[in-house]
């Protein structure tokens, strides 16, 4: 039996941080200022987004306090709670590509493109070499992450399309192409959280009656196996690439309850207790 | 309409371009072709007294375009901004189409919503309230407030309507807040009213003083006449005197800002310096000047229970004055020295002496200036007099370039207002109704039993507000103004009397004004070419133009309005039974039949009004009435000035107005008069005479000794600051007409309180918050402009009443100068703090 | 052994392979999008920064298009480029037509800012330049055609400073005077008051870009007059000036001007 319990509690927190935004422009009760590229929280708490940061830097500009500090908040936090939380409880493209990969699945459409998962390194890369180039924060201009998350708040113009187009791209091109090929902002939080604390651990894959079912709902499946099936190389149980995007799927999917949230540190494996 | 291959294209390369770029073009521009069906007619500008003639294009009844005449001499095809966009006046969105009373039920209810009725139970119930009104309490009961913006004929009829019909001199003009004073001062030292200079004086003088006149905004078109003059001929000074720097300043040779008041104590000090430099021009003031002391200390037209009135020693004999001689009223002026005109005014000795050198020295033609600043005074009447006392020192007067001129506020302050005699006490042609003379002579032109105009003058302005807060004045008709936002002292005075359950208010408006939203009925007006009409401008100007345009809706003419209302009153119903004896002929008969359908008025048949090119224009009151009813009314007018006791005042035929740009009064023999009272510039002046000031008995102005004396209010500890109220260049009566056009709301859309920005600075304030200003009259909410147009000195604010949503006359003080009644809306105490 | 061998070199061949086509293609996206930046990065000359932006090139790389200062801005004068517009995607700018600025004292959008894509240093906003007005079009404007209309003049924050009226006589009235508008460059901040009021269907008067429309003089010319005003006197000292010869001493002459 499938449970919901961390899907509804990630997409309450992506309404919940977007409608902080929100208020704002719609009913004039001013919590949050901005947009995740950089905000002001009651007018004391600033956040930068570290990457949009990073490419200013590498465009050749000097950073300024405000924006150092805000970005500074955040890089603890995601060092903490792990880099790609901010894809799965933060990103509202997250929403779309869960839906997308859902409908996929359903509708049972196969084939397409297939992108390395490093393509997403490759294209963080070019996105700071291109800024370096340019002189300016080029990726921004097609960033579809910033975009829509910008167009929500300060009007979206033809960013609609992106939407769509993202939805498309991964309903018939690639399986879970965008989020888990090709963005380079997952790429940059995943670098991020390769140290995190917070972490899914497998503690219970004893209990694994190898359904698969969390490699099909797992936007990253790739990540699962060392930790699910280590048993034997004595690997972890905690699922440590930088990949996971904490997004509790596998938790919530699995009948024998062998996920759980966990830290990086907590490698103990819970035995059967009756034998 | 033919359009080649080439403008093809290009035309809709332009819309692709356009499009392109989101723009959407003019509809005029892309119908260029249809401009060939415009038919032009000449017409006035509807805003300021300059007069600027224009030109008006119709097409398919609808006014589609103006330009300025080029041919006419005062704009010679120019205009300011508000005249760029006269043919977007008439059709403002909220145009008021019909009658709308206030009702509950299908009832007339005082506190009731707008409904709408037919014109027949507007006037119906109108003619209910002014006859209970007549009947309970007599004609004083029933009052009327007009306008310097009426046209000549309709503030005719209101005069007759009122003064012979309802026999109330209860009858003003809103030109009773802009032009009082002036008038007052003309008649006092001249005996007759109106400048005896015009716009002519600005390419001949050699200098000009502009004495509380702010002409680059507020008569734009002369102000550029007066540039090109400075500019032209480099001898030429300027002098601009203000309580703060506007944008006269630009052109200032000697720039003097003075503290509120003291350009009594300027002009006095001028005076003396004449006298003392021996520049007095000692054969002219022998031959053509007496001398008179004033009555001073004449309290401040306040209620007479206010303190300052009860302490005043001459309150109620303001207007007095006792003959006096040179010697005498030379020691009357040697008190106002440099030093001490310079401790009071604030202003630097250097610049005092430069502008007493201006008037002082013969070789100087000096034009002064003045619009509000004198006029809008405590001492009004005084300090109109006082300017022309140096004048006639020097004898520097009535000849091309050497001219007192008082500029006026409204398009038709002279033309219908003082000429007419729209105000309480007066009669056309500057007759009055005191003198028993003039009556006499009014009652026979008006065919009317001997004792039919009342002695008495009526209310003035400011006092029909108090009446009808008091309940004594209880039907009251408002034509063409917005007093409910003009008059000042609304929370005291204007609303508790529009809104006296006693009273019975009707406000005829073609837009939903404060004042028409005040009202118990309002009454759809035509206006501007949509009917026939004719403005006098400031200098002495009469210019006519014909109906383009039919009015939207229901709407009518005022002219329309007083006279249709005048058929609803039987004679028996408001003339007492010993008058109707005197004619025993109007008994049974209307006032209309006696005051409109009397034989005179209605000589000139119905026909067609056609212009030189033959086109035919409409005339709707012709329509109705079966008569040309504007001719009837302007020739049995021109009949006080050709006739009457008061010489001066000859008028062309209404003809000859409609073929012409417009006639400067007297107009005798065929010839406009340019200067009055000289010898051969003016045919009333006897030959060999040189000077004549023919409106006094024997011909001699009069010079009156009158001293500074202080404000009704000034600010203190707690009410700090000298508020000065005034206008904008792009914003005119009241705003009600130019606020609904688009592009000149967009210019200034809201009134800002000018200050300094130190003044800001000690009260919290910057530049954009918003701030309140309090008076002890009320408060209002505005933001504050440190930049821009106007820079009030320390202690000075200055804010504009154009915006009806911020109303500026609850924070002014309803003081008014003893004389002439005209408020002073230059000079009150406001406290400025910042608004929560 | 062999056959895992062989396994292991073909894996890393493909694993070879697809690397070098994935940087090929990441890289062709990365020339793409460098261009595409480079385009895209053009600001149409209707837009303009706030004040205290950067010039365009530094701005574009500062600029993190947060909308804080959008959101700080008072008079809703601020707006975030949306996909579609012609402006860099995301940064802020406004259209003088539409909300001009106005001029806040206490410049709350550069405030806002947290990378100083707005300078901070910017603290009178007298010293910003987001722009230079330009009466564009002489031959409508209504002051050039004798109208009195100066608007502009009248709105300008900075009157007599940034616009100022020169006043010249109207040759075909033949006694008014011309007002025309003159923008001052040493003062505009660009703001746009004078471009949003002007009363035309299309506005005569509008803001660029400093750099599109701002010309410069050559290095091998200066302006006598105004050198003579730096250094407070001529140039030259103790020049011989000797009389003219004149009956009278000229005083039959008419004197001419002399200028200001």
């Amino acid at each position: 039996m499938r449970a919901y319990k961390w899907l509804l509690l990630r997409r309450l927190t992506q309404l919940v941080i977007l409608s902080l935004f929100l208020v704002g422009p719609w009913f004039g009760v001013w919590i949050v200022k901005g947009n995740l590229a950089s905000s002001l929280t009651l007018d004391v708490l600033p956040l930068t987004d570290p990457y949009v940061l990073l490419q200013s830097l590498f465009a050749g500009q000097t950073l300024e306090t405000a924006a150092l500090t805000g970005a500074l908040i955040v890089l603890i936090f995601y060092l903490i709670v792990g880099g790609r939380v901010y894809c799965s409880w933060v990103c509202p493209i997250n929403i779309v590509t869960d839906v997308a990969a859902n409908l996929r699945a359903r509708l049972d459409i196969k084939g397409g493109t297939s992108f390395s998962h490093a393509t997403r390194y490759w294209l963080l890369g070019i996105s700071l070499i291109v800024a370096w180039l340019t002189g300016t924060i080029a990726w921004e201009l097609i960033n579809p992450v910033s975009m829509i998350y910008r167009g929500l708040i300060f009007g979206m113009g033809l960013a609609w399309g992106i939407v769509i187009a993202i939805f498309l791209f991964d309903l018939f091109i690639s399986k879970r192409g965008w989020c888990s090929h090709l963005c380079p902002v997952g790429a940059f939080y995943s670098l991020l959280g390769k140290y995190s604390l917070l972490r899914i651990s497998a503690s219970k894959r004893e209990h694994c009656d190898d359904c698969l079912d969390c490699f099909r709902v797992c936007p990253e499946p790739q990540v699962i196996k060392p930790a699910l099936k280590g048993a034997e190389q004595q690997i972890s149980p905690v699922i440590l690439s930088p990949n996971c995007t904490n997004c509790g799927q596998c938790i919530d999917i699995c009948d024998k309850n062998v996920f759980n949230f966990s830290t990086r540190f907590n490698t103990t494996v819970q035995q059967e207790k009756i034998s | 309409m033919k359009i080649t291959r080439r403008e093809f294209i290009k035309a809709n390369a332009i819309a692709a371009t356009a499009a392109a770029a989101g723009v959407t073009l003019p509809q005029t521009a892309i119908a260029a072709g249809a401009r060939d069906k415009i038919r032009w007619d000449k017409a006035v500008c509807r805003f300021c007294g300059t007069g600027c003639s224009v030109l008006v294009g119709t097409q398919n009844g609808r006014v589609v375009a103006t330009q300025g005449d080029p041919d006419a001499p005062v704009n010679r095809g120019l205009n300011c901004i508000k005249g760029y966009f006269l043919s977007k006046i008439m059709y403002g969105k909220d145009r008021l189409t019909k009658p709308l009373l206030r009702m509950t039920d299908g009832e007339y209810d005082k506190e009731g919503e707008f409904t709408p009725v037919s014109w027949d139970q507007a006037f119906d119930i109108m003619a209910e309230k002014f006859k209970e009104a007549l009947k309970e309490k007599g004609p004083s009961a029933v009052g009327m407030f007009g306008s310097g913006q009426w046209t000549i004929w309709e503030g005719y009829a209101g005069v007759k309507l009122m003064k012979a019909g309802f026999r109330s001199n209860n009858l003003d003009p809103n030109a009773r807040h802009c032009m009082a004073s002036a008038v007052a001062g003309f008649m006092r030292t001249f005996g007759a009213d109106e400048p005896m200079g015009c716009y002519d004086d600005l390419e001949h003088a050699d200098a000009f003083v502009l004495w509380g006149a702010n002409m680059s905004e507020m008569h734009p078109i002369l102000w550029s006449r007066l540039t090109d003059r400075r500019l032209t001929a480099p001898h030429v000074k300027v002098a601009v005197l203000s309580t703060f720097k506007n944008r006269n300043f630009d052109l200032a040779d000697i720039p003097i800002v003075f503290k509120p008041q003291t350009d009594l104590a300027i002009l006095n000090y001028i005076a003396n310096y004449i006298i003392e430099s021996g520049n007095v021009n000692e054969e002219f003031v022998k031959k053509h000047v007496n001398f008179r002391i004033g009555n001073t200390d004449i309290g401040y037209g306040l209620r007479p229970e206010d303190p300052r009135e009860q302490a005043a020693e001459n309150a109620k004999k303001a207007g007095g004055s006792k003959s006096a001689t040179f010697e005498e009223y030379k020691a009357f002026v040697a008190k106002y020295t440099l030093d001490y005109v310079h401790e009071l005014s604030g202003v630097p000795k250097d610049r005092l002496e430069a502008l007493a050198k201006l008037y002082a020295d013969p070789k100087i033609k000096v034009t002064s200036y003045w619009t509000m600043g004198f006029n809008q005074h405590t001492r009004g009447t005084w300090v109109n007099q006082m300017c022309y006392n140096i004048h006639l020192l020097t004898g520097k007067i009535s000849e091309p370039g050497n001219s007192p001129f008082s500029l006026t506020g409204q398009p038709s302050a002279c033309g219908t207002a003082r000429e007419v005699g729209t105000f309480a006490h007066r009669l056309p042609a500057d007759l009055v109704v005191k003198k028993k003379e003039h009556r006499d002579f009014s009652e026979k032109i008006w065919k009317l039993p001997e004792g039919t105009i009342e002695p008495k003058p009526g209310y003035h302005a400011v006092l029909q507000n108090r009446m009808l807060k008091d309940g004594k004045l209880n039907a009251y008709w408002v034509q063409c103004t917005n007093n409910v936002q003009a008059a000042a002292n609304l929370n005291e005075e204007t609303w508790p009397g529009y809104r006296n359950p006693d009273n019975f208010i009707v406000v005829s408006d073609p837009y939903p004004t404060v004042t028409a939203l005040s009202a118990d009925l309002i009454l759809p007006t035509a206006m501007w070419t949509e009917k026939e009409g004719a403005y006098g401008n400031a200098e002495r100007r009469s210019q006519f133009w014909r109906q383009q345009v039919k009015a939207p809706g229901e709407s009518k003419s005022d002219l329309w309005q007083t006279v249709e209302f005048s058929k609803r009153f039987k004679v028996e119903e408001v003339w007492p039974e010993e008058l109707i004896a005197k004619k025993p002929e109007y008994r049974g008969k209307t006032l209309y039949d006696i005051l409109f359908a009397n034989g005179q008025v209605d000589k000139y048949p119905k026909q067609e009004v056609k212009d030189s090119a033959g086109n035919v224009y409409h005339n709707d009151e012709m329509e109705d009435f079966g008569f040309y009813l504007q001719k009837g009314l302007y020739e049995e007018y021109r009949l006080f000035g050709l006739h009457g006791p008061k010489k001066g005042h000859e008028l062309a035929t209404f003809d000859q107005y409609h073929q012409s740009r417009g006639l400067r009064w007297p107009v005798i023999d065929g010839k406009e008069t340019l200067w009055r009272y000289r010898e051969g510039y003016d045919p009333h002046v006897e030959k060999g005479a040189g000077i004549q000031f023919y409106g006094n008995p024997d011909g001699k102005a009069k010079i009156f000794a009158l001293p500074y004396e202080p404000p009704a209010e000034e600010p203190d500890d707690e009410y700090n600051l000298w508020l000065v109220t005034g206008r904008v260049l792009e914003h005119w009566h009241s705003g009600s007409m130019t606020r609904r056009v688009p592009e000149l709301y967009r210019a200034f859309p809201d009134a800002v309180v000018f200050m300094h920005y130190k003044d800001a600075k000690v009260r919290k304030l910057r530049r954009g918050m918003v701030a309140k200003l309090k008076t002890r009259r009320g408060e209002i909410v505005a933001m504050v402009e440190t930049r821009g147009r106007n820079r009030p000195p320390r202690g000075v604010v200055f804010i504009p009443w154009f915006d009806a949503s911020r109303l500026v006359n609850k924070l002014t003080l309803d003081a008014t100068c003893p004389i002439s009644k005209e408020t002073d809306y230059k000079k009150c105490a406001v406290k400025i703090e910042r608004a929560s | 052994m062999a056959n895992n061998k062989t396994g292991s070199i073909l894996n890393r061949r493909r694993f070879l392979i697809e690397t070098a086509i994935t940087a090929c293609s990441v890289s062709l996206f990365g020339a793409g999008l460098a261009l595409y930046a480079r385009q895209a990065s053009s600001l149409p000359p209707y837009a303009i920064r706030p004040p205290g932006a950067l010039p365009e090139e530094d701005f574009l790389g500062a600029c993190i298009r947060c909308g804080l200062c959008v959101r700080d801005c008072p008079y809703d004068t601020l707006r975030l480029a949306k996909l579609g517009e012609q402006t860099p995607l995301g940064t802020p700018y406004f259209l003088a037509r539409d909300i001009p600025c106005e001029m806040c004292e206490h410049i709350p959008c550069v405030k806002a800012c947290p990378t100083g894509a707005l300078e901070p240093e910017l603290t009178n906003i007298n010293d910003a330049r987001m722009g230079l007005a330009v009466l564009s079009d002489q031959e409508t404007c209504l002051n050039f055609l004798g109208l009195r209309c100066d608007v502009c003049y009248r709105v300008c924050p900075l009157i007599d400073e940034a616009i100022t009226l020169d006043m010249q006589h109207n040759r075909r009235s033949g006694k008014h005077a011309l007002f025309l508008p003159v923008v001052h460059s040493e003062y505009c901040t660009g703001c746009g008051k004078c471009e949003r009021t002007c009363v035309l269907e299309v506005a005569a008067i509008k803001v660029f870009p400093k750099p599109l429309v701002k010309a410069e003089l050559g290095e091998h010319y200066r302006l006598g007059w105004k050198e003579k005003e730096k250094a407070g006197g001529s140039l030259i000292k103790d020049v011989l000036d000797l009389p003219d010869r004149m009956p009278d001493n000229g005083l039959n002459l008419p004197k001419i001007p002399e200028g200001l």
